[in-house]
């Protein structure tokens, strides 16, 4: 119980400080626009095209996208020490995850969803008929992404070169996620949609390991 | 503030703390028993800050063991920490950052708490304003105010005057020694005499990782801190 009040209060702070500085959703926004505009530009691909290759780019730009919002996740909570202060208050450290990564999956979920009409009009995709079952997917993915990048961030934030180190660890872990994201999502953008329960079913897997990774050795990723 | 707390006793047996190669501290021993207002001194890169950090749970020893006496209770239930840095967001506010660290700390209506902290520190007209408006004094005394959230039974202090003018470090030596005399163990670093060395009832010494002079041992404190050029 305590640990779902530290990490509700914990959360309320992510989203205040977030809201006050618009920094990290505005970033990662901008970024993804500019990917997908400019791989529309450059390739002017038809209907047909958008929806064999549409999936994939928007993937990996919502993934490059995840690596530049999560670096500061914990990183900025190096500047003033914060992250000590944290660790001395909360009873269980994986409070201090739970609400990282809620606020980043919250974050990279409206960025998501910012985009989609973006994506959906250069693209020349119909997204509106399959747009639950969409949201689903990117709910699915986003949380795989938050889990392992959470994770990563708090990994990357003590060490030397670390704006390197977060992508360098990152992309590779959540290729499996990348792939089944991809294959899910363009299921629904296929001539005749479908949901593939097995690549969601393989994402909520991904979620349920990583998650319970973090809950059992998150504590000894925040040690100095 | 000044009601009487838990006792409270803090051991180190045989600690050290490497850093690659660096021994920062030498297989140090030493008790701190609650009441006591310890002042350790020591040149820069004698071990002051690492022997705090892992007093307050932040750093793992090398090897050795650090024992709190209350331990039962949840290791770091009743330890407060003002380290180097603020330990502060400087995007909330000074009452949103109090608020903040009193809900994670558990208790269960934190405003009277906040309230009386904020009045304390001077604080009270500022509330509102967000911490990266105020000047260092300013936020070293918000910084005082969050380790006091919790009535500590053991209050760590990383050079706790950085940036506090005279009143400042009136205000601290005046709440520092009420807790003293409630029972709280102080441990502070210190670097110069100050209205804080005056509060110390044992003084120690570190070089290079090591006790070097325990006032415990030889007897009185003011040597200690004199022959340390404090």
């Amino acid at each position: 119980m305590a640990l779902l009040q530290n990490a509700g209060t914990l959360l309320g702070k992510e989203l205040r400080t977030e809201l006050r500085s618009r920094e990290l959703v505005t970033t990662t926004f901008v970024f993804i626009l500019m990917v997908v505009v400019l791989f529309s530009f450059t390739f002017d691909p038809t209907s047909a095209e958008s929806r064999r290759f549409g999936p994939g780019l928007l993937w990996i730009a919502f993934l490059f996208a995840a690596s530049i919002m999560l670096q500061p996740s914990f990183l900025r909570e190096q500047t003033n020490d914060t992250l000590s202060a944290l660790r001395l208050a909360v009873s269980d450290p994986f409070a201090i995850f739970l609400a990282k990564l809620a606020a980043n999956t919250i974050f990279l979920l409206l960025t998501e969803v910012l985009l989609l009409p973006i994506f959906a009009v250069l693209y020349n995709v119909a997204i509106w008929r399959v747009a639950p079952q969409l949201l689903l997917v990117l709910f699915a993915g986003s949380v795989g992404v938050s889990v392992a990048g959470t994770a990563i961030s708090a990994i990357s934030s003590q060490a030397r070169m670390r704006e390197l180190l977060l992508p360098l660890l990152l992309l590779p872990l959540l290729t499996p996620v990348l792939i089944a994201s991809t294959e899910a999502t363009a299921a629904l953008l296929a001539d005749d949609p479908v949901l593939r329960w097995d690549w969601l079913r393989f994402l909520f897997a991904f979620d349920v390991v990583f998650l319970t990774a973090l809950w059992l050795f998150g504590e000894y990723l925040l040690e100095e | 503030m000044s009601a009487a707390l838990a006792p409270l006793k803090l051991r180190f047996e045989n600690v050290e703390k490497r850093y690659g190669s660096l021994l920062a501290l030498r297989r140090l021993s030493l008790q701190i028993e609650h009441g006591q207002a310890v002042v350790l001194v020591g040149r820069n890169g004698s071990g002051k800050t690492t022997l705090l950090r892992i007093a307050a749970g932040l750093i793992r020893p090398s090897s050795g063991r650090v024992i709190l006496s209350d331990e039962a209770e949840g290791p770091r239930a009743r330890v407060g920490f003002v380290a180097h840095q603020t330990m502060l967001y400087d995007e909330l506010t000074a009452e949103e950052n109090l608020f903040l660290f009193a809900r994670l700390h558990g208790i269960r209506k934190p405003a009277p708490r906040v309230e009386e902290l904020l009045g304390e520190a001077g604080l009270r007209e500022r509330r509102a304003s967000l911490v990266r408006t105020f000047s260092r004094g300013m936020r070293q005394r918000l910084t005082i105010a969050r380790a006091l959230l919790e009535q500590p039974s053991l209050l760590l202090l990383d050079e706790p005057g950085t940036g506090l003018d005279v009143p400042g470090l009136l205000w601290l030596a005046g709440t520092l020694r009420r807790l003293r005399d409630a029972g709280c163990a102080l441990v502070m670093s210190l670097h110069g005499q100050s209205e804080l060395s005056a509060l110390a009832t044992r003084a120690i010494r570190l070089e290079a990782g090591a006790v070097a002079a325990d006032s415990a041992v030889t007897g009185a404190v003011e040597p200690v801190l004199q022959v340390a050029g404090a």
